[in-house]
């Protein structure tokens, strides 16, 4: 079993971090994984995109090219991505920032309001959270719980009082699919 | 335990792990959280993190701090590597032990910040002036980067030469999982050499000196450099195969690429093509040996590289005219995908892709 | 019998390969007798350059490393910082610390490495063969300045001291000549206080000594320590540029 994801926004949206909490989650989760980033000026401001493998075996090309899930935070990452889902694959896309719709028909396409859905959190920072919730949502790979094991690991101690905000926006979002 | 490290810091505390306690170094992308890394972490284990105010000068400090005998390393990418090449040298011919990480971007001149792996020519015929050689681990995923790093320092000891780690961008850039190896040092001699000051008696004088004025003395320090460099090629080689039991087409392919190319062959082994993977670790000393151990079921080779084509030139001596070596690259920073290589793996057969 | 007079303990065994009447030899004393005054040979660790100098790991008695050209202030902070207790000391020709290695020396200076300059400046390249420095006087003679430097075509001469005494890294720089006895002398205070600076742990310190290269200068011994003094002194004034407990 293998999962390769591209998750793709602007700088600032929480995209890399998107990953990195799903890369965390599945080596928690004993699997082997790879997160790579798009580095350089587009970091600054500009797009920013990475790559996560989740695998049960030693990971290959950590480049994803063809993927099982796209995750677009914004208009530009979903023209730029939307060709990279892999027939059969998935989509999930901003809708509150994205306003046009994906035209691939050979894929399952989730538009997920997450900009609103942190505005009902007072909190413009969990939208992306609320993305990931989206992606729980829809895939069921991973328990709310792992998740939230795997944001402590990554902002490490000191960071409690953050938890509850980020696991409500993770439960709005998965909500929002459901 | 196992934690998610970018590859850039895992090299970084790997280092550390290992006793290196000083460090020199520049900024310059990708590979600035090595020195950012070990600016905070060195005070804390008592080393001492210097930022030069170029390369040339950071690699001069590690000449002085080699030769004071310290554990030392520096780390730059491309651009700033041509400007180590002079301490390099010097290091060399010096006889210093040091590890320098050099995370490969596009080139040639500034070229680009993306991964790439046409720095292979300079890191393995020396780069510098002078005949030498030095040993260039190529990790392919951050767990071997920190061994490997980890393993360098022991080998520069051990020989008193320089040796390179040399990731592409990626290795640097990524993270997964690593297990930190608690560090098992070779059994290695006490540096009686170093510039450490000299009370008259215990020791000879230390001068840490590579100008031999009269040629025959030049000659014969260059023939034990050469003695150490065959010593190294004899017994330092690191390589890994995968599915090569029956491999009729096989493909080499270091660092980044060796991982892409796996999955492309695990793709042509699902379509039953009989293909195999060589991935040197060691760049120099470079692998012969699985090359020629692939010939009895090999048809053709395919070198794989993000660069116009420079290991190919290896792989052709290991080779050595028996097979036909085929070469696909892309470069400048662009890095190459599975569908690229599963199709030139195709082309080998002879079938349609 | 007592001996009023013998080589310094940190002065090895070797003879030196200076031309005759090259002012090379007495700085190498001074810095020897300095050391040994100070006694503080065991702990010393010197880096030479490259030009004239270069052999100098053979003349000074203790742990020496030898440097890529201009590098040698780098190199001696890579050892300090290794030793900090140790002392630490370059000497460094004027092409050698004013040219290639410019960038090292301001560095070295501004970050105020705890380490000893010797710097020696004689207004020309000696080991390669009287080549035009960056301290070339203005209608110098040189064998790339063939109808003497000029400031048009080759650029003004450049005053180290007084630059890097701009700095605050520095704790002690001073200019001194080796053209006759009485300079000879105070050449010798202000090396010994350099070091003494150092052991202190108060900052950088650099020795500038202005030096003769009748060999490529074209003159006899004594006619250069004459064009030193007349020549040299007005472009390159002696004196103390840095004292931080002044």
């Amino acid at each position: 079993m293998e999962k390769q994801l591209i998750i793709a926004g602007f700088g600032g949206q929480g995209v890399l971090l998107i990953g990195q909490l799903l890369a965390y989650a599945g080596m928690l989760d004993g699997k082997e994984v790879s997160w790579m980033p798009a580095y350089g000026p587009e970091m600054r401001g500009g797009s920013a995109n990475c790559s996560v493998v989740i695998s049960d075996e030693k990971v290959g090309s950590p480049k994803v090219e063809s993927a099982d899930v796209v995750i677009a935070m914004n208009r530009p990452s979903m023209e730029l991505f939307e060709k990279s889902v892999a027939p059969g694959g998935m989509l999930l896309y901003n809708s509150s920032l994205i306003d046009t719709k994906p035209t691939r028909t050979d894929i399952s396409v989730y538009a997920v309001p997450c900009n609103e859905i942190a505005e009902t959190l007072k909190s413009q920072k969990v939208a992306n959270m609320a993305m990931l919730g989206a992606y729980l949502g829809v895939t069921e790979q991973f328990t709310i719980d792992a998740m939230m094991d795997a944001l402590r690991h990554k902002l490490g101690p000191g960071k409690e009082k953050f938890m509850p905000l980020n696991q409500a926006a993770i439960e709005e979002g998965i909500k929002s699919v459901k | 335990m196992r934690q998610m490290m970018k590859g850039n810091e895992a090299i970084a505390e790997a280092a550390v792990q290992a006793g290196c306690r000083y460090f020199f170094g520049y900024p310059i992308t990708p590979q600035n959280e090595i020195p950012e890394y070990m600016s905070k972490r060195l005070p804390e284990v008592g080393g001492v993190f210097v930022q030069a105010e170029s390369e040339v000068s950071a690699i001069n400090m590690v000449y002085g701090a080699a030769g004071a005998g310290a554990r030392v390393m520096t780390s730059s990418s491309s651009p700033g590597i041509s400007l180590k090449q002079e301490g390099i040298s010097y290091i060399v011919g010096a006889q210093l032990p040091c590890v320098i990480v050099n995370m490969v971007r596009g080139g040639p001149g500034l070229g680009s910040i993306q991964p790439a792996q046409s720095d292979y020519y300079q890191s393995t015929r020396g780069g510098g002036h002078g005949d030498y050689r030095m040993v260039v681990y190529a990790p392919a995923s951050v767990q071997e980067a920190v061994e490997l790093t980890q393993l360098a320092f022991d080998v520069a000891d051990q020989y008193r030469n320089p040796v390179m780690v040399m990731g592409d961008g990626v290795i640097g850039q990524m993270m997964e999982p690593v297990e930190m190896p608690e560090y098992q040092p070779r059994a290695l001699k006490a540096k009686d050499w170093a510039a450490t000051g000299w009370d008259g008696k215990s020791r000879d004088r230390a001068v840490i000196n590579s100008l031999y004025i009269e040629p025959d003395r030049c000659e014969a320090h260059n023939l034990m450099l050469k003695a150490r460099y065959d010593e190294i090629e004899k017994n330092e080689c690191m390589y890994e195969t995968d599915y090569m039991d029956d491999a009729e087409y096989v493909v080499a392919a270091y660092g980044t690429t060796a991982r892409i190319a796996l999955t492309a062959i695990r793709q042509a082994r699902a379509e039953g093509i009989k293909v195999g993977l060589i991935r040197p670790i060691t760049l120099w000393p470079f692998p012969n040996k699985a090359f020629e151990d692939a010939l009895p079921t090999a048809k053709k080779f395919l070198t794989v590289e993000m660069s116009m084509g420079q290991m190919v030139d290896d792989v052709r001596l290991a080779v050595n005219g028996a097979r036909p070596v085929e070469f696909y690259g892309r470069t400048g920073g662009v890095i190459p995908g599975v569908s690229e290589i599963y199709r030139e793996i195709v082309k080998l057969t002879g079938r349609e892709g | 019998m007592a001996i009023v007079f013998e080589k310094p303990k940190m002065l090895a065994e070797k003879q030196l390969h200076y031309c005759p009447g090259c002012t090379h030899g007495i700085l190498h004393r001074l810095v020897a007798e300095a050391i040994d005054e100070l006694g503080v040979g065991e702990k010393t660790i010197g880096v030479a350059p490259v030009g004239c100098a270069v052999f100098a790991y053979d003349y000074f008695n203790c742990d020496m490393l030898q440097a890529a050209h201009g590098r040698a202030p780098a190199v001696a902070t890579g050892v300090k910082r290794v030793h900090p207790n140790n002392c630490v000391f370059t000497y460094q020709g004027d092409g050698d610390l004013a040219s290639i290695g410019a960038a090292e020396i301001v560095h070295a200076a501004t970050r105020g490495e705890k380490i000893t300059v010797i710097f020696v400046n004689n207004a020309i390249y000696g080991m390669t063969g009287g080549q035009m420095a960056p301290t070339t006087l203005i209608g110098q003679k040189s064998t790339t300045s063939p109808l003497g430097r000029s400031k048009e075509v080759n650029g003004n001469p450049i005053r180290m001291s007084e630059m890097l005494s701009t700095l605050d890294g520095p704790a002690y720089i001073e200019r001194v000549s080796l053209h006759d006895v009485k300079n000879v002398m105070n050449a010798k205070k202000a090396i010994k206080k350099a070091f003494e600076y150092q052991m202190a742990g108060k900052g950088f310190t650099m020795i500038e000594a202005l030096s003769t290269c009748p060999t490529n200068w074209g003159l006899t011994p004594v006619e250069a320590l004459k064009w030193l003094e007349n020549n040299m002194l007005p472009q390159y004034p002696l004196g103390v540029f840095k004292d931080i407990d002044a």
